[in-house]
């Protein structure tokens, strides 16, 4: 059995992944990292609960995740409605009059991160692709994709309807989908 | 249904709810047709799965490091 010391050195190697995290969530680098120290801190306090069942990554994580979700909703009560991101680049760019592919964004073949070290530089590249989504359009994706929330929840915290959702959800993943390829999975191919 | 773009929400609405019959039906005649769409279906799919797997990721990279 692990002491507190071990968890509490394993917490602090943990935190820089679990700001990261959070940054994907709130884009206020002061407080991702005060709720990253809230969550540290009830970890520490409820570590006899811990049973170590899962991971103790997952465990730490689904604190920081129930932080996060209050957070989202306490925001929704105290303020605006969610706006869509308007002005995004239409995911219409990649295609035709006719509602067919581009050319040049149809989709190449890929070859998938097999190996931890592979996916360890793609999860760097997709963090990049995932920044560079409009700040609504990331975070309605993260909520579903990282935080694995249903889009029925999602609606509920944000007060979108879950029509929205589903089409801020599509945009999401097609332009991820074309950053990547363009981003990683091309690249890698190229280096095989 | 013709268009691709209607198919990409459709692949893309099938990761997050069920979809009804006639939706099942067009998108399943789309990428019977449509090659690009097949392409980015399977996509699609892998960065869903790819997603579901990070947290076990964080965890395996802390675990190589000891």
């Amino acid at each position: 059995m692990a002491s507190i010391s071990d968890y509490t050195q394993q917490l602090a190697e943990l935190r820089p992944k679990l700001v990261t995290f959070t940054m994907l969530q709130i884009p206020d680098r002061n407080y991702a990292e005060d709720l990253v120290q809230d969550s540290i801190i009830a970890a520490i306090e409820s570590i006899e609960k811990y049973e170590g069942k899962a991971a103790f990554e997952t465990w730490v994580y689904s604190i920081l995740k129930y932080k996060l979700i209050d957070y989202i909703r306490h925001k929704k009560r105290e303020q605006e409605r969610f706006v869509s991101d308007e002005n995004d680049v239409d995911i219409d760019s990649f295609f035709n009059k006719k509602a067919h592919w581009n050319a040049d964004d149809t989709p190449q073949q890929w070859h998938n991160p097999e190996e931890l070290h592979l996916r360890t530089h793609f999860w760097e590249v997709f963090d990049f692709c995932l920044l560079h989504l409009p700040s609504n359009t990331a975070r309605v994706f993260a909520l579903r994709e990282l935080m694995e929330m249903e889009t029925e929840e999602i609606c509920d915290s944000l007060g979108i309807s879950e029509q929205n959702c589903w089409t801020i959800l599509h945009r999401a993943r097609l332009k991820l989908r074309s950053c990547l390829e363009r981003g990683w999975f091309l690249k890698t191919g190229e280096s095989v | 249904m013709k268009s691709c773009v209607q198919a990409t929400y459709l692949m893309s609405k099938q990761l997050d709810t069920q979809l009804t019959l006639l939706e099942k039906m067009s998108l399943r005649m789309h990428l019977f047709m449509c090659g690009n769409c097949n392409l980015c279906n399977d996509q699609l799919t892998t960065m869903h799965d790819l997603c579901s797997q990070r947290i076990t990721d964080i965890h395996l990279k802390g675990r190589d490091k000891e």
